[in-house]
This record gives C-alpha cells, sequence and structure tokens, in this order.
C-alpha cells in the first residue's frame, strides 16, 4: 500500500477518523478537566458538534463517487453514507436529550458522550462493512459500547441487570454470528463481500453457505431485536437510564438493520429465494410479539420497547422482498421511525415529577390539560410511529407494505396490516390516557434540550409532509444500489 | 536426528507437566505445571516452524494468563481435597464422558485425510524466504491495517468500560502525591517557636 492510496482511502474515510481521533481526544479533555461535572459538561457539548460535524463530513463525501477502501474491506457508497448521516444525527439527538437528564440523576460523566462517539463510530464501520471481519469489528465496536451505556447507572439494580443481559446474551449472538461467518468463509473461501457474492451465485444450491447465512442472519436479528431474538429488547429499555433507551431505539436498529440489508442483498443477494423464508419469518414472529407483547404494558419504556420490536418486523416485510424497493423503503421507514421516537423518548423525558422520574403510562393522564403542546406532540409522535394516515409514518408503512407486494408477497402484506392494526389498539391507548383521564399531578417543567426535541419532532410528523417526495428521492438514491 | 529427539523431549514433558496439572496436590504446583506445559508446547511448536505461535504462546499464556490464575489461586482460598471429594460417586459419568471424547479423537484419527491442495488454497500463501513473523506483520500492518486499528478501538471501549463501571473514588483514603511531597516547603511544616523559659508551649 503506498501512500497516495492511503491518503485516497482515508480521504473517504474522513467521518470515522473524525469520530475516532475526536473521541481519544475528548477522552483527555474529560480526564484532565479540573472539575468532574465540568468536564462532563463540555465533552458532553462537543461531542454533539463532532457528530454533526462527522454527518457533515459524510453529506459532503457523498457529493463524490464513493469507492472501496482498504483492498475492498470498506465500502463508501451513497447507501453507506446515508445511513451514516442517520445515525449521527439520531446520536446527536440522543445526547441533546441526555444532557440535563444526567446531571440530575447524578450521573453526569463524560464517559458517556464519548461512549456514544466510540458506538456511533461502529455503526458507521457496520453499515460501510464490505467484508466478513469489518462487519463483526464494526458490531463489536458499537455492541461494547452500547452494554457499558445499559449498565451505566451501576448503582441501580435494574439498570445493572439491563447492562448484564444485554452483554451475555449479546455475547451469545456474537458467538452465532461468528460461527456462521467462519461458515461461509469455509464454503466461499473467502471474507470478502464480492468473492461471497461469486461464490454463492455459481454454487445455486450450496447447503453450507446457507447454514452460514441463517446464523449471520440470527446474530443481525439479536442487534436488530426481531422475534425470537428479541428477549432482551423490554428488560433493557426498562432498566436502561431512560436517554441510554433512546439511543438504543433509534441510531442502532437503523444502522444494524442496514447492515442486514447489505448483507442480504449484496454478497447473498443470488440466494434471495432461500434467505427469503427466513427473514418473512423473522418479520411475522417480530410483528406478532410486538403487537400482542405490547398491549398489556403498564410501563411506557416497555411499551416502546415493544413498539420497537414491531416496527423491526414491518421493516422486515419490506426487506424480504429481496428488490432495490424493499431497500430503500426499509432506508425510509427507518429514517421516520427514528424521528417519531426520538420524539416519543423526548415526551417520556419530560415525565420528572417533584418526587423524582416517572415512567407509567397512567403517570400520563390528563396531559391535555396540564400540559397541551406535550400532548399535542405526544399524539402526533404515536399516530406516526403507528402508521396513521396523514402524518409522515404512514408513508414508511405504505411503501414497505408496497415493496412486498410488488415482489408478489400480498399475503405477507395482509397479514402485517392485521398486526398493524392490533398495535394501533396500543398507542390509542396511551393517546387516551393523555386526552380523556383526569390529571393525577403535573410534570415539572422539561429542560431545554428535551423540549425542543419533543416539540420539533412532533411537528415533523406533519411538517415533513410537503417534502415527502425530496425525502423518497433522497433514498432511493442511496437505496437504489442494492437489490436485484 | 536432533528434531526427532527434541520433539520425544518436548513431547513427553508436555504430557507429563499435563498430567500433573490434573492430579497435583497443590493448586500452586497444577499451575506451575501449566506453564511448564505450555512452555513444552511452544517448544513442538518451533520445531513445525510456527515460531509466531510459539512466541505467542509464551506471552499470552504464560506471561499473562497463566500468571493470573497463580494469583487468583494464592489469593482465594480453595480446598482442592474438599472439591475433590465427590470423585468416585462422578467417576461413571465422567469416565463415561472422558471414554466418548477419546473415541471421537481415534475415529478422527482414522478417517483423517491430509488434502494435498489444501497448501495451494491459502488466501494468503506463506512466502519464500520469509519467516511467519515477517510474514504476518506485512498481513497485519499493510492489508490489514484497518482491522488491527479497530481491533485497538474495541480493546479501548473496554477499557473505558471497565473504568466507568467500577472505578470508585473513596473519600478519606490517603494517597501518594508526588509532587506534593517534592514541593514541600520547610516552612510549611517546621515552626520555630520561641519558649520562654519556664512557660511551655501551651
Amino acid at each position: 500500500m503506498t501512500a497516495s492510496m492511503l491518503l485516497a482511502d482515508l480521504t473517504l474515510m474522513t467521518p470515522e477518523l473524525m469520530l475516532a481521533v475526536g473521541a481519544l481526544a475528548l477522552l483527555l479533555v474529560g480526564v484532565y478537566w479540573k472539575s468532574e461535572l465540568g468536564g462532563a459538561r463540555i465533552v458532553m457539548r462537543l461531542t454533539i458538534g463532532l457528530l454533526v460535524l462527522a454527518a457533515g463530513a459524510a453529506i459532503w463525501l457523498a457529493q463524490g463517487d464513493g469507492g472501496d477502501t482498504f483492498n475492498g474491506a470498506f465500502n463508501v457508497d451513497a447507501f453507506s453514507l446515508y445511513a451514516k448521516t442517520a445515525v449521527f444525527f439520531a446520536a446527536a439527538v440522543a445526547l441533546l436529550l441526555a444532557f440535563k437528564f444526567l446531571e440530575a440523576e447524578k450521573l453526569a460523566k463524560f464517559e458517556y458522550p464519548v461512549l456514544i462517539a466510540l458506538a456511533s463510530l461502529g455503526m458507521a464501520i457496520m453499515v460501510s462493512a464490505d467484508d466478513l471481519i469489518t462487519l463483526y469489528m464494526g458490531l463489536e465496536l458499537q455492541s461494547l459500547s452500547l452494554y457499558i451505556l445499559a449498565a451505566f447507572n451501576r448503582d441501580s439494580l435494574r439498570s445493572s441487570e439491563a447492562g448484564l443481559k444485554y452483554f451475555v446474551l449479546g455475547a451469545l449472538s456474537s458467538g452465532l454470528l461468528l460461527y456462521g461467518a467462519s461458515l461461509i468463509y469455509g464454503f466461499s473461501g473467502t471474507t470478502d463481500f464480492d468473492g461471497i457474492a461469486i461464490a454463492a451465485a455459481e454454487a445455486g444450491n450450496n447447503v453450507g453457505l446457507l447454514f452460514g447465512l441463517v446464523f449471520l442472519v440470527s446474530g443481525l436479528a439479536f442487534k436488530i431485536s426481531a422475534a425470537p431474538f428479541h428477549m432482551w429488547t423490554p428488560d433493557v429499555y426498562e432498566g436502561a437510564p431512560t436517554p441510554v433507551a433512546a439511543f438504543f431505539a433509534t441510531a442502532p436498529k437503523l444502522a444494524a438493520m442496514a447492515l442486514l440489508a447489505r448483507v442480504l442483498t449484496e454478497p447473498f443477494g443470488a440466494m434471495v429465494d432461500q434467505w427469503q423464508q427466513v427473514i418473512i419469518v423473522l418479520a411475522i414472529l417480530s410483528m406478532a410479539v410486538g403487537s400482542f407483547g405490547a398491549l398489556m404494558q403498564t410501563n411506557i419504556k416497555r411499551l416502546m420497547g415493544y413498539s420497537s420490536i414491531g416496527n423491526v418486523g414491518y421493516a422486515l416485510v419490506g426487506l424480504s422482498s429481496g428488490t432495490a424497493i424493499g431497500v430503500w423503503a426499509v432506508l425510509l421507514y427507518f429514517t421516520l421511525y427514528i424521528i417519531g421516537v426520538a420524539g416519543a423518548f423526548a415526551v417520556i423525558l419530560s415525565m420528572r415529577k417533584a418526587e423524582g422520574m416517572v415512567e407509567r403510562i397512567d403517570d400520563l393522564a390528563g396531559l391535555s390539560k396540564t400540559r397541551p403542546a406535550l400532548a399535542w406532540a405526544m399524539t402526533a409522535l404515536m399516530f406516526s410511529i403507528g402508521g396513521m394516515p396523514f402524518l409522515v409514518g404512514f408513508f414508511g408503512k405504505f411503501f414497505v407494505f408496497y415493496a412486498a407486494a410488488s415482489a408478489g408477497l400480498v399475503w405477507l402484506v395482509v397479514v402485517a396490516v392485521l398486526f398493524s392494526t392490533v398495535s394501533i389498539a396500543y398507542y390509542l391507548r396511551v393517546v387516551k390516557v393523555i386526552w380523556f383521564d383526569e390529571p393525577t399531578g403535573e410534570f415539572l417543567p422539561a429542560p431545554a434540550g428535551v423540549a425542543f426535541v419533543s416539540r420539533a419532532t412532533g411537528l415533523a410528523t406533519v411538517l415533513l409532509l410537503p417534502f415527502m417526495i425530496a425525502l423518497i428521492t433522497l433514498v432511493v438514491n442511496a437505496g437504489g444500489g442494492l437489490g436485484g | 536426528m536432533l528434531q526427532a529427539a527434541a520433539f520425544y523431549i518436548f513431547s513427553a514433558i508436555a504430557v507429563f507437566s499435563a498430567l500433573m496439572v490434573v492430579f497435583a496436590k497443590n493448586p500452586v504446583r497444577a499451575v506451575l505445571f501449566l506453564i511448564l506445559a505450555f512452555f513444552s508446547a511452544a517448544g513442538l511448536f518451533i520445531l513445525l516452524g510456527a515460531e509466531f505461535l510459539a512466541m505467542i504462546l509464551v506471552i499470552v499464556y504464560v506471561g499473562a494468563v497463566a500468571v493470573l490464575f497463580l494469583f487468583v489461586v494464592m489469593m482465594l482460598d480453595i480446598d482442592f481435597a474438599e472439591l475433590k471429594a465427590g470423585f468416585a460417586e462422578n467417576a461413571i459419568v465422567g469416565g463415561a464422558v472422558a471414554s466418548v471424547l477419546a473415541l471421537v479423537l481415534v475415529l478422527s484419527g482414522f478417517i483423517w485425510v491430509d488434502a494435498n491442495s489444501a497448501q495451494a488454497n491459502l488466501a494468503a500463501p506463506t512466502p519464500e524466504g520469509v519467516s511467519n513473523v515477517a510474514a504476518l506483520g506485512a498481513l497485519i500492518y499493510d492489508r490489514y491495517v484497518l482491522f488491527f486499528q479497530l481491533a485497538g478501538l474495541v480493546l479501548l471501549v473496554a477499557m473505558i468500560g471497565a473504568i466507568v463501571l467500577t472505578l470508585r473514588h473513596r473519600d478519606g483514603v490517603k494517597r501518594q502525591d508526588m509532587h506534593k511531597q517534592v514541593n514541600r516547603k520547610r516552612e510549611d511544616s517546621v515552626e520555630i517557636v520561641d519558649v520562654e523559659p519556664g512557660e511551655g508551649i501551651g
């Protein structure tokens, strides 16, 4: 590798380099800053700036041609750059939500933003992975940071339990994934996605590759919390500090889904007939667990956990089509879903009473009388996540269903619509509690960052509607390159 | 001839020390025999021409893992005689599992086929005239440099995690601070008092 080649490769990795070097520098700033709280505050602000800058670098790179770097281990294309931009912005919003919460809960440490930055770096590497080793490295960098974040409130029993549960199950899923990767390597003779694609295309009916793929998909299904690999989700969402759960529900979901989409369509594009059934089973199970599991929940964070399982199911419906439409529909779906979930968690973070944070659904009672603006925002966000017409979330669901229908999976779309109707019930229950129950007490004013996110995302569910055409053009350009 | 002699010596020591790991009464001795087993295995690797594996075995397993074992064994009060008390009752089940494993080993020894084409199919064939340490270095720091750096970041995250989740600053603990000690002046600690005769310093 010559110096000029290295420079060209590194230029394409600008966002990742910025995050890696920035995270190391911020670590030093945090360690040497005089007061602990002051250090945490400054590192928090700088990390938000760093993430926005990295997103800017990804947008800048999207103007160019992209390309393969490091002997085809790292793929910089429109798809990965779109996913990176979304991940970085979602991480910045998650930090904005965490800002005051951590100080109030005496958790303000400078390691928190640094770990978010390193997790975002892992996700950026995941979405660009063009080699099984890159895939694993990115995934592990991301997961390891997330395990620590889940247990961040180390003096809380529930947070430690969430971290431990997530770590043990995550390690199991990494084991499955590695086993699959080793089988794929054994039967294709290479870890490079392009090489695997050649092997998959000529093998035709290669049982070994299929076994490897199933294990690989199982490992990834853990990360996107698709049923039957979803067990950790509700517990971790409930136990982890709320801003951490907000982060879990947004950026890592999109990154793991983008990685799954790339793995299925790029190296295994030729085996679509084989993996289609696997994805369909995952989709149906996730939708069922997500819809019926959420009905009886009383804790709003658990509800969001089940809701995320269900929503992953709908996205998998789109992905099961195996076409380019499926890939961009998934990107669109998760972009709109992230807006909705970030807003919903901003509302949850506004649920602070004089005695501390509350997180039961009943605590939202009568919100329309006490805090009308927040009530309107939550209503719009719940309907948008549920995919009701006239809000942006509807378009996400519409296009994943359209992708599946255009690939001839009409029966699957019918099933998905039925589950979707069930899931509307629990979103409606939250809305009913907000508008028709008697108030039980008033929330304290939310911090500026949280209030901004809940208002902005609530408005975005309606105000983005005129820009849907532009957004769809964007995701079609980003995802159109993948899939058959 | 010399190679064969070295092979038999290393193998004999490896087998003997592996047995002693299990049969030693004293746990510290067991760990020391484990280290001896690692060393003789490293010798066997060198005979096979795998210097890199030999070095890794000595540095990682002897240098880090076995020493860690030794610390744990010395710090924990484990009564091995008590642990081994149930040996007779579990001997049948244990023996059954062991014989199945032995059978698998023997069977795989019979059906082992040496693929002549295996060397030719290597993704990265060992270059001629270069030791395998140099060949590995050329791969890791050139072709796979990205993975190498990423592995470093993963380890950094693990380190941050260990510190975030376990480090506690306790109050009232006296710590040695070199800087403070060296910068201490005579005037800070010594007070010259002119004591009047017969009055004391009270």
